[in-house]
Formats: C-alpha cells, structure tokens, sequence
C-alpha cells in the first residue's frame, strides 16, 4: 500500500507528536506544529493518536493513491480536492485507488495534517517518525517530500477495516465517499484570523522596561516572512530590557517568547533548539500552541495574558474535550442504525 | 539556588546567576539523581551551564505538585564535587581544507601554526552542557593564548566535524550547519550518532582531549566510521 507524490507542494513533511527524552543531547523535539489536528486526524482513521501524518503547509501538494485508503484531513483549509470535487475536512473519508490528491488556496490556517489508516511504513529513529530536517534524520529519509516519493503505508487497523468497507459500500462507482458526520466546530481550538493567544510570564517578564510589558501584552505584532517551524519571527513594538543583561543559555521550549536585543520577539514553535540565550518575556499556554501553529505569514497576533494555573486547567477541559471525542467516535461505529452514515460526492 | 516555571509544563532548576564549576558540579548531582530516580509525571530533563530544566506532564502534576517534587529531590543533594565523568580523546586533522582559517588564528596571535594546534591539542577541555546542535558540546579550558574573533561574514555551510574557535571557545560541530566561527580542523569521530541508545558522543562532565591526525589517517578513519 502506497500513495505517491506528484508535486510536494511547499513544505510537506512526516510528523507524529515529536521526540522527546533527547533534549539533553541537544536533539531537537520537532512533531507536528498543530498537534491538535494530528491527533483528531489519527483517531478518524482509527489509528492511535500519535501515529505520524503527513504536515502539508500552505500550497501545492498533489498525491496519487495507489490503494483505496481511508484518510482524514484536519488543521487549516486548503482547499482539497479530488477531481475537481472538494473534500470535507474533520472526518473520515474513503478515497479510491487511482485518485489524485491535490490542495489549492489557502482558505484558513496555513498548515494541513492528511492522516492515513495504518499510518506510514517508516523507521522510528529515537522513538519518533518525525522528520528532523537539520540533522536529516527521521520522517522520510530526514527530508521533506519531493517529486516521485512512494510513501508505504501500513496495514489498516480492523477499526479503520470497518470503517473502508461501509464508506466503500456506499460509495458506488464514486472515487470518494466521507461520512456524514463530522468533528463538531465546538471541540475545536478557537482557529481564527488574526488571534489572541493566550500566554503566561517568561523567567525574565521583569527584565524588560514596564512600557515593553504592557506593550507586550496591548499590542499587535505580524508575523513576518522570516518564520518557520522552527519559530515565528514577530513585528511591532520593539521590546526593550530596563538595562542591558545577558542571559547565561538555558532551556526554551515550545511557545518560548524570547526578545534578542533588535527588540523583536521570536515565538519557539516544534523545530526550536533545545538551550536559548536571550530574555524570555512570555510562553505561550501549550493549548493555545494548535491555534499559533495555524498563523501564516502576514496575519498578526495579539497577546493575552493568563496565570500559569489557568493554563494548565486549559489543557486539563482539552484532554477532556479529546476523551469525549474518542467515545462519540467510538459511538458512531457502533450505532445501530448502521452506524457509518456516508454521503458520496459527486 | 532557586526554581522557577518555563511556562505550562517545565521547572528551571538554577544553581548560579553566573557560570562557575560548582555550577556545573550541582547540576551534575541533580541530573544523576534524576537519572536514576525521577518523580512520577516528569518527562525529561535538559542540563545546561547553571541550570537543569525539567519537564512534566502537566495533564498528571500541577505546576505546585511538580514543584514539590522536584524540591524534595532538590533539597536532598549532596554538594560532592564531581570528578570526570570520563576522558573523551578526540582526534582531529588541524589545518588545510579542513581547517581553512587555522592561519588565520596564528597570525592573530603572533603564533605559528604549529604552536596553535600544539596549544589546541595540549589543553584539557571540560563539557559543560550539550546544546544548540545534536551532540554540540559547550567546552571550558581554551586558552587565551589562541583566541580569535568571529568571522565578519558567517560561512553557509560548515561540514559536521569540523573544530572552531569563537572568541574563547572552541567547539565541534556535529552536523552540517551555518556558522562563523574560525575553522581549525576537522574530526573524522561522528558526535551526532542517531541510530544509538546515546546518540551525542559527548557528555556534560566529560574530559575531551584533542589528537591531531594526518590526513592519511583521516581517510581511514573516516572510511572506518562510514
């Protein structure tokens, strides 16, 4: 089982949760910038949560399927089509050999996570599938996806065997059938243009003049071109120490905010360093990371902050939110009014 | 010492506000201890110069609840200073293509370039944390005697192996990255070893020792390693 890449498109990459444990060896986490997405785009297709998916940012990626195989696409919209018909997101969907796979517009976010059942057949280096571009390791062959990759994929598992043979019971002489339902918006981090991202106070807040923290925290900042995984570089008011420090490096982490002496901060997102030497003003809530991931180039970003206790019961009511899902999911299978309601498109 | 939340999910540890070796000695206490014997919902932990980060699983611990954690292990350290973890030889083919501004470094220093790679080679060097890179180690113990500035305009690609000097320090660079230190030479050791239970040749609190190598045995070497 396989699917093959006609066009990469501007980044794709394989990504599961990250790889952890090897910090202290200066290895980066890496992982999905919007774990979120991934998560729910695995239990979809019945894999476990951290299976690896593919990250697909922006534009232009275009991939044959060479079985018929049940996918998942969750994060931003970029507009995914098969033959001209377009794909819902945020729910099972059956698509059949000899289908090809294209994403065109940026409609919302900026990065798309294609689950499939079974997940890739590729090597774990240090635990972990996620491709780690520096070093060249992990993911495939340490590299993003170029032209003509075959990419294996495992055995589907009996869940995701259920859910293929109803979709495709349903889909007729259709090359795609998706179910009928899907993720409610409810459950979903709060995905929006030009957000407010939630943060609490960095080890060196008080370094930084009192304007500069209340600035911080009031203005709006853009995120510039010069952004990537390995974190967003960020335009606006320019953040000023009270007097000049040096920082002895120490541990950053994802959601990091940390302001070199140019004034401008820079967000640590999944490709971050391990150790980091400038003065940290603020980190990000982790539940809000999924929301950043989905800023593009361009959009701008306000700041809100919130106490390090709210955070952690912010991703306490997430992991609640994710259970919940799993069981309704689970509920859907098991129906008896048949269960798997599908809709063919044509 | 005191300890302080790196947002939702981590504790810094900081034993010093300045780089000392009691420093480095306390944050090698805690880092065996954690080793062996971690508190329930901790992740992992990342050693750097006057600091041990750990993080937590905050879906299992509050921040209070880690912090309480980590404070008892904290509080119950013996200040014993260490010894060397282990001395680590690292061979080295100093100068020519792979040491392109080991001239440079002389001339600045009123040396010749043997005396540079005698002096680089004759020093003890202490690791005192591993970061930045995969396996990149931060070293003590250069002397003065060879120091050079950065490089006025940052090379694109440095190959992994090669050995520099940036102001008074000197390092390894494990992978091919970007960079503007002066280049001395280059090691045929890899210090970035993805596929082993420790994939960083080095550890903090390990002796490294420079051997300078001919080119000859460079190849071999290198042919050896893969």
């Amino acid at each position: 089982m396989s699917i093959k890449v006609i066009r990469p498109g501007m980044l794709s990459t394989v990504q599961d949760l990250g790889r952890y444990g090897m910090q202290k060896y200066g290895v980066i986490v890496s992982g999905a910038m919007d774990s979120f997405a991934l998560r729910v785009a695995n239990i979809l297709v019945g894999n476990t949560e951290g299976e690896a998916a593919l990250e697909i940012t922006m534009i232009g990626s275009k991939l044959e399927f060479r079985e018929n195989l049940l996918i998942a696409i969750c994060g931003g919209n970029l507009s995914p089509t098969i033959d001209g018909h377009i794909i819902p997101q945020w729910r099972p969907v059956l698509v059949k050999k000899g289908c090809i796979l294209s994403f065109g517009a940026v409609k919302s976010g900026c990065r798309v996570y294609l689950a499939i059942s079974g997940g890739f057949d590729i090597p774990k280096i240090m635990d972990s599938q996620s491709t780690y571009l520096r070093a060249g390791i992990g993911g495939f062959h340490g590299r993003s996806l170029k032209e003509g990759d075959v990419l294996l994929v495992k055995a589907p598992s009996d869940l995701a065997v259920r859910r293929i043979s109803c979709l495709f019971d349903r889909a007729g002489t259709n090359e795609v059938a998706a179910s009928e339902w899907s993720v409610s918006q409810k459950i979903f981090p709060a995905y929006t243009l030009n957000p407010i991202i939630r943060a609490v106070r960095g080890g060196q807040f008080n370094w930084f003049t009192i304007e500069s923290r209340k600035q911080f925290f009031e203005e709006e900042f853009l995120v510039t071109p010069q952004s990537d995984r390995m974190g967003y570089r960020l335009c606006g008011q320019q953040l000023q120490l009270s007097e000049p420090r040096e920082l002895i490096s120490e541990a950053v982490t994802a959601g990091t905010v940390q302001v070199p002496s140019g004034g401008n901060p820079i967000v640590l997102l999944a490709d971050r360093q391990t150790i980091g030497g400038y003065p940290k003003i603020a980190q990000v809530a982790t539940v809000d990371l999924p929301i950043l991931a989905q800023v593009k180039p361009g959009d701008k970003v306000r700041f809100q902050e919130i106490q390090l206790e709210e955070a952690q019961e912010l991703l306490q009511s997430r992991e609640t939110v994710f259970q919940l899902l799993k069981q309704g999911v689970k509920l859907k299978e098991s129906s008896f009014l048949g269960g798997f309601h599908c809709i063919e498109l044509t | 010492m005191q300890m302080y939340p790196l947002g939702d999910s981590a504790i810094i540890v900081q034993f010093d506000n300045k780089i000392t070796l009691d420093a480095h000695y306390k944050v090698r206490v805690l880092v065996d201890r954690l080793q062996g014997n971690s508190f329930k919902g901790m992740l992992e932990f990342v050693p750097a110069l006057t600091t041990v980060t750990v993080y937590y699983n905050p879906l299992q611990l509050s921040y209070k609840e880690a912090y309480s954690a980590l404070e008892r292990i904290v509080s119950s350290l013996e200040a014993t200073p260490m010894g060397a973890a282990r001395t680590v030889e690292i061979p080295v083919c100093y100068g020519g293509e792979f040491g392109p501004d080991l001239e440079f470094v002389a001339d600045h220093n009123g040396l010749t370039v043997d005396e540079v790679v005698q002096i680089h080679s004759g020093s003890e060097y202490l690791v005192y944390m591993i970061g930045f890179a995969p396996g990149f180690p931060y070293l003590g113990g250069m002397s003065e005697n060879i120091q050079a500035p950065r490089r006025s305009s940052p090379r694109i690609t440095i190959p992994a192996g090669t050995v520099g000097i940036a102001g008074m320090q000197t390092g390894i660079y494990p992978i091919e990255t970007p960079g503007g230190w002066q280049l001395i030479g280059r090691t045929p050791e890899a210090l970035f070893r993805p596929n082993e239970s420790s994939p960083s040749l080095l550890q903090i609190g390990d002796i490294v020792r420079f051997r300078p190598i001919l080119g000859k045995e460079y190849g071999v070497w290198k042919g050896r390693v893969k």
